[in-house]
């Protein structure tokens, strides 16, 4: 009880002499929560998007096989299918037509992909939300593509993909698989790729190796090497933006190393006083680290809860640039909030306590050296 | 009122919001699996393998089908996924253009 | 509280080229309840007197005693606690924090105590009032004039109720009508029953009827009273 009232009175003190410097405090408080809410916007953002890929992808097929033709990816024939033969384990096979299709008008790329179960009539398409967004149609309009041979093909647009789905379906245009073998000049009997169900994920590895052996022209990937892909994708993007902040973080730490530890002769002879009216040298250092502590939990606190919002609540808006690189088309999509305890622990270590010690160090030799000084 | 009281009353609620977002990613696992539902189902049927975050060109579009190992595959002024990309520039292609 | 100095010495810079003896062998007796003054020229040791007996520097040799407790030995908490409870300083530049608050001020020697904040601040209510500062208890201490930063520096000394009285040339920065006006108030002191110990060259103060005792210092040493 008496602790507590002791460190209240330590806090009221601590205020007023921040509130003296209001402009300064505050504008150390502002850069110090802005550097923690892009570290922790960093942290959130690629943690929670590899979470939600991962959970996503776990629907992905277990194996696609393509085809390799002089180390690049080709079509494969549909008789393929047949000479797989027998493989335990594999519950289901078939073979998939997809493509891409560069629109000139927007400048963006689609992905076009044939959907046997929406039984699409061949003048008709459904089209990713940010493909509607992006040319200004919905439901009902037309969309034409100039085909592989010339011709320009019309579609009616029958409906959108649901746009919850749109981290996935943003740039699809599904269609018929007569209108895609039309307008992109495939011929029957071949495939973009085959993907194969697999019942028992330990029988996988298995599986690829009796693929590739029988099938030598063939390149299976399973979806662990998928989920694996974006798990280091988005390590890796998350170290390209730690190395960027680092720049920024660098400059901060000088300044409030500087801003910390830097004793004016004001606050030494400050000191001096509050020892010769009855001050503990214990007093003054706890006051310090109150002083370090309230800044840098205020800041932590702030720039975490503004990385929260900005991530989970404001699509991370301002990584968009970054992810969206020179993509024209790029989906709306709101992540999951999912934390991880242990990056939070960690951001709060480095943001609170090495400003704590740099403001409690350089207060240690002023503050034990008599206080007789005041009377000089 | 005391100096600290206001501050108190702030650092509270701001530990308070901080506390109830570490118990909001666990608050309903449930709700948050169906909310993925539509999408996983979407990529089932179509046996999708990528997400549509980096449509710019064809390997970022589907990065894990792309060729393995091959930077500046495409797109000129693409930005690059390998580490070289982000330090070397693009080679300039012979003739410019390709609709753009 | 008698205070008893035996053959004090402070030396400064001991041991190094610009060793100093500012208090050569001061032997003393101060009575409680009563208002003395150290008088003597500048450099004359006055100050470095006063902060031993205050607990703030201890001497280089000798003994000090404050009432039954011998101070010279005591380790610096035990000094600094003795210092919270028995003693109230007035220093020459009024030593106040600047940009806090009047009444922040006066409550500051009472933080490490931690009383009741709402008995504290009525305490130092009180003070203010009694010292005719109560309008100005928001205000911060660099508003203020001289004789006003004077008062609230009385106040600040007097919040953790002490025995013992220090002033250290508390008239310093006063003119003559505010340097009555302030031995006016050690007089009230000395009447609610407190030892007051002033250091001064100032007539005003020396030859002020609220002093009981002079005791003169010249180079370290005692020279009369
Ligand atoms: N910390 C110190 N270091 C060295 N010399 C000091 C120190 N403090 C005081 N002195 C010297 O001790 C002598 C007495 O000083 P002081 O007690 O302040 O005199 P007074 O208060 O009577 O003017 C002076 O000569 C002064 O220079
Ligand atoms: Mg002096």
């Amino acid at each position: 009880m008496g602790w507590l009232r002791h460190q209240r009175y330590l806090l009221d003190f601590i205020i007023a002499s921040l509130l003296r410097r209001k402009g300064k405090n505050l504008g150390l408080l502002l850069v110090y929560s802005l550097i923690v809410f892009m570290l922790a916007s960093v942290m959130l953002f690629t943690h929670a998007l590899k979470r939600e890929m991962g959970q996503v992808l776990q629907a992905s097929p277990e194996i696609i096989l393509q085809r390799i033709e002089a180390g690049r990816h080709a079509l494969i024939p549909a008789d393929y299918l047949r000479k797989i033969g027998r493989l335990r384990g594999v519950t289901a096979r078939k073979g998939r037509l997809w493509g891409y299709f560069y629109d000139p008008a927007v400048r963006a790329n689609y992905t076009l992909m044939v959907a046997p179960e929406r039984r699409l009539a061949d003048s008709e398409v459904i089209i990713g939300s940010a493909i509607a967004r992006t040319r200004g149609i919905g439901p009902g309009d037309y969309l034409t593509f100039r085909a592989h041979d010339g011709e320009a093909y019309s579609f009616r647009v029958r409906e959108l993909l649901a746009s919850d789905t749109e981290l996935f379906s943003a740039d699809l245009v599904l269609m018929s698989e007569r209108a895609f073998r039309v307008s992109q000049g495939v011929a029957e009997g071949w495939y973009t790729d085959i993907v194969l169900s697999v019942s028992n994920p330990l029988e996988l590895a298995k599986i690829a190796e009796k693929l590739t052996l029988r099938l030598p022209d063939t390149r299976p990937i399973l979806r662990e090497e998928i989920l694996r892909t974006y798990d280091s994708i988005f390590s890796w993007r998350q170290g390209i933006l730690f190395v960027l902040l680092l720049g920024a973080i660098l400059a901060f730490v000088i300044f409030a190393w500087d801003k910390a530890s830097g004793l004016s002769a004001e606050e030494r002879r400050e000191i001096g006083i509050l020892k010769a009216v009855g001050w503990e040298t214990g007093d003054v250092l706890r006051m310090k680290f109150w002083e370090g502590a309230i800044l840098s939990l205020m800041a932590f606190l702030l720039g975490y809860l503004l990385a929260y919002l900005h991530v989970f609540h404001a699509s991370a808006s301002l990584f968009e640039p970054v992810l969206k690189g020179w993509a024209v088309l790029y989906p709306a999509f709101r992540l999951t909030p999912v934390i991880d305890g242990l990056q939070v622990a960690t951001l709060f270590f480095f943001s609170v306590f090495p400003y704590v010690v740099a403001t409690i160090i350089p207060i240690w030799q002023v503050s034990v050296t008599d206080p007789d000084a005041v009377m000089r | 009122m005391r100096k600290s009281d206001p501050l108190l009353s702030l650092l509270a609620l701001l530990a308070g919001l901080f506390l109830w977002t570490l118990a909001g990613s666990t608050r309903s696992p449930q709700a948050a699996a169906e909310r993925l539902d539509p999408v996983r189902r979407l990529v089932s049927e179509l046996g999708l393998s990528d997400p549509a975050l980096f449509t710019e060109a064809r390997y970022t579009r589907h990065l894990s089908q792309a060729d393995l190992h091959s930077a500046f595959q495409d797109h000129p002024m693409a930005l690059e996924h390998f580490p070289s990309g982000s330090l070397l520039a693009p080679p300039r292609p012979a003739t410019h253009g390709r609709g753009e | 509280m008698r205070i008893v100095l035996e053959n004090v010495h402070k030396v400064f810079n001991q041991g190094r080229p610009n060793a100093h003896e500012a208090i050569r062998g001061v032997s003393l007796s101060i009575e409680p309840n009563r208002v003395t003054c150290l008088k003597g020229a500048s450099g004359s040791g006055k100050s470095t007197l006063l902060s031993m007996i205050g607990c703030l520097s201890r001497p280089t040799a000798g003994r000090i005693h404050l009432g039954e407790r011998l101070l010279s030995g005591l380790p610096e908490r035990f000094l600094t606690d003795i210092r919270r409870h028995t003693f109230g300083f007035i220093f020459q530049q009024f030593n106040l924090i600047s940009g806090l608050s009047v009444l922040e001020n006066i409550m500051l020697p009472a933080y490490p105590l931690a009383p009741d904040h709402r008995q504290l601040t009525a305490t130092a209510s009180a003070l203010l009032d009694r010292f005719g500062l109560a309008h100005k208890a928001r205000n911060p201490v660099q508003w203020l004039s001289g004789g006003e930063a004077q008062r609230v520096a009385i106040c600040r000394a007097l919040i953790n109720d002490p025995r013992i009285l220090i002033a250290d040339e508390p008239t310093a920065n006063l003119d003559t009508r505010l340097s009555r006006d302030f031995m006016e108030q050690i007089r009230r002191l000395r009447e609610s029953g407190r030892t007051v110990l002033i250091t001064s060259h100032d007539p005003v103060v020396f030859d002020s009827p609220v002093v009981e005792r002079v005791i003169e210092l010249c180079d370290g040493q005692v020279v009369g009273g």
